[in-house]
Formats: structure tokens, C-alpha cells, sequence
């Protein structure tokens, strides 16, 4: 039987955790991943899981704490937002390099400074070469699916690389909305029984994590990484094939928003993207052939999926929440213009918009839209690199 | 030890068998090394108890022999040892 409970996009994470139950959680709140931690503890409290709860003084410890958590044998899963996570930085790359299927729930607020609490990607976007995979959610229904994936992705031995599961903060955090639940029991039977690869609590089968690494072997563990992720882009279909059975769902890397004959689209992440939606309806009731490729994996990238729906494009335009500060646009943007190189060659242009949580409103992406029509008639870009609703 | 592809490898750098430091022969680091004037030493074994790389083997309470496949150069056997028989050579 499945039932519609208004949840917001924390509760929606902390609900996903509660079916998942996993071994361990060790997590620092945050403003806005706090409710994630608060809804989870308050079901540790009430013993509607098992989870051993740790509550850590920094994030730099909880990421600690999940290594060491998860290097032992067990599952575990964390939580955290902007400040977090940049302060357990060194340890989320860590996680990936020892190869620990850990899932973390990030909640995206821009980072400081000047210091502001409101949503941006420039925390996720600043740890997209840390070897974690990432997943960006439109809404707390996305949350609660992907969350329960997520285990799924990271914990395959082919893969096991660490997930962060992504939604913007506030807009989709503490938004109240029907989320769709799966029973327990589906839950249960999807994710399966947890089954470590080297734990250290098998004293029977010593083994040692985290040794010195040098000019010798580093270079090899690294391109075993690199495997990892090659791997992941084999192994997440199959996963999703299955996945969507149970949610009746066709989740892929991308989402293809009335791309079959469209002309222009825009390439956007997480809740940006419903309103896009909107405006996308109202422009093919005026005829005009648009259409969205959403991203959902960003790490691994999905290419060669994106090249292939860009074919029959005349002018595409990429929204960006971060700006990378190369000078060059920002981090879709440059991983899109790398993978279009040579195979599709239309005219792409970026946009930065939504930094320290500004409002992005279906005018904005209607500027966007109208700058595209322009660029397929003309062929000209006037700007290659724009902001969006900044003061100018 | 001859090396091994990354195919061929535990992932995340990880060791899962024990007793690998002796493979490693971490003597390659050394500039400088330890060397014993055995007719001044008085077997009183504080370089074996202070060595950090069990690199001084002892056999039947009297030093056997120092092993350069581990001994790091440190000098701290030539610092401790109260009849300063332990002169550090350059390599």
C-alpha cells in the first residue's frame, strides 16, 4: 500500500534514513540540513531505528566518524550543508579514497563569505573532484528516491565510492510537499543486506586502512578510483532499472524535458528545474520548440547521454548556481562545453544565477529562452557568459 | 618487491595482509648509517630498545646484527648508546 505524507525535503531525507535504518549515523546540524539530523534523532529517540546515533562537535568529526564507522563494516550515512561541509573537507576525500560506501545528505547553501545561509551550489560544486558521486533533486519526492538509492550505488562492488544526495536549501529543504512513500518492506528488500568488502572488525582477516601511499602505489589506487567512476556509469542504469520498477519512475542521469523535437534548451539542476518546466509549457503554447535537460548525476558526468540529446539543438544555454571563478563560466557549463567539443558543435552559453539563495523566477528563465531564440536566428552570442538577476 | 598493476591491488590503499612492512624496505631512505665498533660496545642493548624501526636484532641477549633494509638512518642508536660505539657514516 502507499501513502502521500506531506513532508519537506529534510524530512523527506530523514524519512528515506528511517527505512533504510542504517548502522550508523554520526552528524553535526546545520542550518538548512539541521531538520534532517532533528527529524533522525528524534526517531533514534523514539527507537523506530537501531542506529547507533553519534553526535559529534564539528562535521570534520562526523566525516571522521563515518569513516572509521564505515572502514569497520557497517552502513553509514551523514548529513550536512555548505560551512559543514567545508569543514570536513579532508576527510570527504578520504571517504572516496579508501573506498567507503557512505551516503550524505547535502542540503546546498552557498558558502561564506560574506556569510548567508540561503541556497547555492557552491558547496557541492566545490567538492565535485573529491570522487564522490552526486546527485542533484528537484524536490523532497526526488530526495526520498535517490536517498534510497543511493546505498544501492555506493555499496555495488564495482563501484563503492561514497554518494552525496543534493537539494537545495530551504526551496526544497523546508518546502512542505506530498512525498510518496514505499513500504518498509520494499524499502528493506531493495537495499538488502549490507556486506562489507575488507571490514576491519574481521579479525579473522586482518587488514589495515589508511597506510602511507607513495610515489610507488599512490598513482595505482588513484586509477583504481578513476575506474570506479567508469564503472558507475555501466553500473547505475542497471540499479536504476530496478529502482524504477519499485517507484514506477524512469530516473536516468538526465531527465529530457520535451527535448524530442526541440530546437533550444536550457541545462539546469535541482529545483530551478520545475520552474523551468513552467515556463517551458507556456513557450510551446507559442510554438516555440523548447525544451530542458536536467541534470541528475553530475558526478559521474553523463556525457556521452547529454552530447546525444544536444544533436538537433541550435543554440543551448546552461544555468550554473556556483561560479567557479575561472574567468571561464561556471562548472556545468565548462563540463558541458568539454563534452559537446568536437561532436556538437551549436552555440552554448552560460548563465550564473541563484548565488546566496536570489530568487529565480520564470522571468529570468524567460530571458534565457529569448536570448536562445536570438542565437538560433542569428547564430550570434552577444554574451557567452551572463549573469542572471543581478544588479547591473 | 616487484610491483603490482592496479588491477592487481587491494582498492583504497588498503593492506589485507599482515606483516607487508617487512616487504617494504624502507632502507632506501637512508643518508646516513649506523655502524657498530663492536670491540667498545658493552651489550647494554638501549639502541635495540630505543630503535623506532626494530632495525637492531638481538639474538641470545647480545646485538646480532643491524638491519639496512629497514634502518631508516635516524641516529638515534648513535645518540643513545652510553659508550658512543655507533658512528653514522654518509652512505
Amino acid at each position: 500500500m502507499t501513502k502521500i505524507i506531506p513532508l519537506t525535503g529534510d524530512q523527506a531525507a530523514a524519512e528515506a534514513m528511517r527505512q533504510i535504518n542504517p548502522d550508523v549515523v554520526a552528524a553535526y546540524p546545520i542550518t538548512p540540513q539541521t531538520e534532517i539530523v532533528m527529524t533522525f534523532s528524534q526517531f533514534v529517540a523514539d527507537g523506530l531505528v537501531d542506529t547507533e546515533l553519534i553526535q559529534v562537535e564539528s562535521e570534520h568529526s562526523a566525516m571522521s566518524a563515518c569513516v572509521g564507522a564505515s572502514a569497520s563494516g557497517v552502513r553509514v550515512m551523514t548529513a550536512t550543508s555548505s560551512q559543514g561541509l567545508a569543514l570536513m573537507w579532508e576527510i570527504v576525500y578520504i571517504a572516496s579514497s579508501m573506498r567507503l560506501p557512505i551516503v550524505m545528505a547535502v542540503v546546498n547553501r552557498a558558502l561564506s563569505g560574506p556569510i548567508n545561509i540561503h541556497c547555492d551550489h557552491s558547496d557541492t560544486m566545490g567538492a565535485r573532484d573529491s570522487g564522490w558521486i552526486q546527485i542533484y533533486c528537484e524536490n523532497a519526492q526526488e530526495v526520498y528516491e535517490m536517498m534510497i538509492l543511493a546505498p544501492r550505488i555506493a555499496e555495488h562492488p564495482d563501484i563503492l565510492l561514497p554518494v552525496m544526495v543534493c537539494q537545495d536549501g530551504f526551496i526544497t529543504s523546508h518546502a512542505t510537499e506530498g512525498v510518496k512513500i514505499i513500504d518498509d518492506k520494499d524499502v528493506k528488500n531493495f537495499i538488502g543486506e549490507y556486506i562489507p568488502k575488507d571490514p576491519i572488525l574481521d579479525i579473522k582477516n586482518p587488514v589495515t586502512y589508511g597506510p602511507l601511499d607513495l610515489q610507488d602505489y599512490y598513482f595505482e589506487h588513484k586509477r583504481q578510483q578513476a575506474e570506479a567512476v567508469k564503472n558507475a556509469i555501466v553500473k547505475i542504469p542497471e540499479i536504476l532499472k530496478e529502482f524504477n520498477k519499485l517507484v514506477g519512475k524512469e530516473y536516468g542521469f538526465i531527465e529530457k524535458y520535451r527535448m524530442e523535437d526541440a530546437e533550444i534548451a536550457i541545462v539546469c539542476l535541482s529545483s530551478t528545474c520545475g520552474t523551468a518546466r513552467v515556463v517551458i509549457d507556456e513557450l510551446r503554447e507559442k510554438n516555440v520548440k523548447a525544451g530542458m535537460i536536467k541534470i541528475r548525476f553530475f558526478r559521474p558526468f553523463p556525457a556521452e547521454e547529454i552530447v546525444n540529446t544536444c544533436r538537433n539543438l541550435k543554440a543551448l544555454a546552461v544555468l550554473d548556481r556556483a561560479e567557479s571563478f575561472s574567468g571561464r563560466g561556471g562548472p556545468v557549463y565548462n563540463d558541458i562545453r568539454s563534452a559537446l567539443y568536437q561532436s556538437v558543435n551549436i552555440p552554448v552559453v552560460n548563465y550564473i544565477y541563484g548565488l546566496g539563495g536570489r530568487d529565480i523566477d520564470k522571468n529570468h528563465i524567460n530571458i534565457v529562452f529569448n536570448d536562445l531564440i536570438e542565437i538560433s536566428k542569428t547564430g550570434k552570442i552577444k554574451k557567452l557568459i551572463d549573469y542572471l538577476g543581478v544588479r547591473d | 618487491m616487484s610491483q603490482k598493476n592496479w588491477k592487481e591491488i587491494p582498492i583504497g590503499g588498503r593492506i589485507t595482509k599482515p606483516g607487508s612492512s617487512l616487504e617494504y624496505k624502507t632502507g632506501t631512505w637512508r643518508t646516513f648509517k649506523p655502524v657498530r665498533d663492536e670491540s667498545k660496545c658493552s651489550q647494554c642493548l638501549l639502541c635495540w630498545i630505543y630503535c623506532p624501526d626494530s632495525a637492531i636484532h638481538v639474538k641470545d641477549g647480545k646485538i646480532d646484527y643491524i638491519d639496512y633494509d629497514h634502518c631508516k638512518g635516524c641516529g638515534i642508536c648513535a645518540e643513545i648508546c652510553p659508550k658512543k660505539c655507533i658512528k653514522m657514516e654518509k652512505e
